[in-house]
């Protein structure tokens, strides 16, 4: 075995007294922490939090034997987006006032928001029914079962024969950043029922003549 | 006046604490981070309140630029090289093992097929410098449209070879509408009538209002 030098306490006499150099404990650490700050803020700056969300989007079925679901006219609202984030819509589908709007809080919100109050009223009515009850539900199996009775509620007030129907068409000049904030304005709204339409000659001649 | 005495004390002061702060941090971001792909174009998503989030695997993204072009992406190596070879075959272009290798490696890419047997055998600077070529010859972005649809092939052979896909489309807020709704009729036409739409986050109050 090795003699491991112990380093003082013993006296072996004086002949072979090896002393090891004492060095100070302290080491510099400078270099080391500069690499690791210098590491730090690669990571902080490549990293990426947060993932992109998504919008899911259902598309009706390109059948056509299928016949498509008949809806009231006084329900249906047409919201026509071209350049400049300038927004047209009307209501009903014969002799249609055209009206001009824009993506701002005083716009197509405030449109949107008047006319679907009464779905928007339904729907925060049955969330107060059901808030109480989530609150009240011990297991979580439990609160699962009724926040899926609860969207299941909504989802009859907004799919209503008689709820607003968004017909959301676009001229060529429309951004897609136009569209995606629209389908992000249905939601906001609580509209249930909207998709997205090809836009018709006549109201691309009904919007020329209004620029 | 008395002379004023300053205490001599040692100017190192003791770091470790610092350091072990440093490190910790330095471990968990070297954990927790996910290294942005490589794409070959910057695409500025609009925002959205939207709140589900894409999953990490078995996505198929279509990337649409501000110029209207298209790109596209799957994951998965062993797809990837079973659609290569699948679309080699439709397109009669032959695609070498090493190439098949390189594509399944790759993330997004968007140029005609034929172009492709170009770009796969380039080192990653040579790549970009290719893009700028094609670009310049108008052949940038994979061609979608009813005579050389090339895009809905690989739609189609990437459901085939996976067919538990999520398609999501990935598109700038500035690129023009009607790139994208040519974009999902597409998919319509190969019965995908479920997707997504990849948004960034809602940051202000009222985005809507720029």
């Amino acid at each position: 075995m090795s003699d491991v030098d112990t380093g003082g306490g013993d006296d072996h006499g004086k002949k072979g007294k090896k002393r090891a150099k004492k060095n100070s404990t302290k080491i510099d650490m400078t270099p080391m922490v500069d690499l690791a700050f210098l590491l730090l803020t690669f990571f902080m700056l490549t990293t990426t939090f947060s993932k992109p969300n998504a919008m899911e989007i259902n598309m009706p079925l390109k059948d056509p034997t299928i016949t498509p679901p008949k809806i009231a006219e006084s329900t249906v609202m047409t919201i026509i987006l071209s350049d400049k984030n300038k927004i047209y819509y009307y209501y009903g589908i014969t002799d249609p006032k055209v009206e001009q709007t824009n993506f701002g809080p005083d716009g197509i919100r405030k449109v949107l928001l008047k006319r679907n109050k009464t779905v928007i009223d339904a729907v925060e009515k049955i969330r107060k029914e059901f808030e109480p009850k989530i609150e009240a539900a011990t297991e979580e199996k439990d609160e699962k079962a009724i926040e899926k009775e609860m969207k299941v509620a909504m989802n009859k007030v907004k799919g209503d024969k008689n709820s607003t129907m968004v017909l959301i068409k676009t001229d060529d000049m429309a951004k897609y950043k136009n569209v995606v904030d629209i389908l992000d304005e249905m939601s906001i709204c609580t509209v249930g029922k909207y998709a997205l339409v090809d836009i018709t000659p006549v109201e691309i001649e009904m919007i020329k003549n209004l620029k | 006046m008395p002379k004023l005495k300053m205490p001599r004390s040692s100017p190192s002061l003791d770091m470790t604490p610092m350091v072990d702060l440093a490190f910790l941090l330095v471990t968990f971001f070297m954990l927790t981070t996910q290294f942005r792909a490589d794409e070959p174009v910057i695409v500025d998503m609009p925002s959205s309140i939207a709140e589900i989030k894409i999953p990490e695997i078995d996505v198929m993204t279509i990337t649409v630029d501000d110029k209207g072009q298209v790109f596209f992406n799957i994951d998965g190596k062993e797809t990837r090289a079973k659609v290569l070879a699948k679309m080699g075959e439709k397109y009669k272009v032959n695609f070498t093992p090493d190439e098949i290798k390189r594509f399944s490696i790759i993330t997004s890419f968007g140029m005609p097929i034929t172009e492709l047997k170009n770009y796969l055998p380039k080192k990653e600077l040579e790549r970009k410098a290719l893009y700028d070529v094609i670009q310049i010859a108008g052949k940038k972005g994979i061609p979608y449209d009813s005579l050389n649809n090339q895009l809905s092939d690989w739609i189609l052979q990437s459901r085939y070879a996976n067919p538990k896909f999520r398609i999501a489309i990935k598109g700038d807020g500035n690129s023009p509408y009607p790139t994208v709704k040519k974009v999902i009729e597409i998919l319509q036409k190969n019965k995908v009538n479920k997707f997504n739409l990849i948004t960034g986050m809602e940051t202000g109050a009222a985005p809507a209002a720029k």
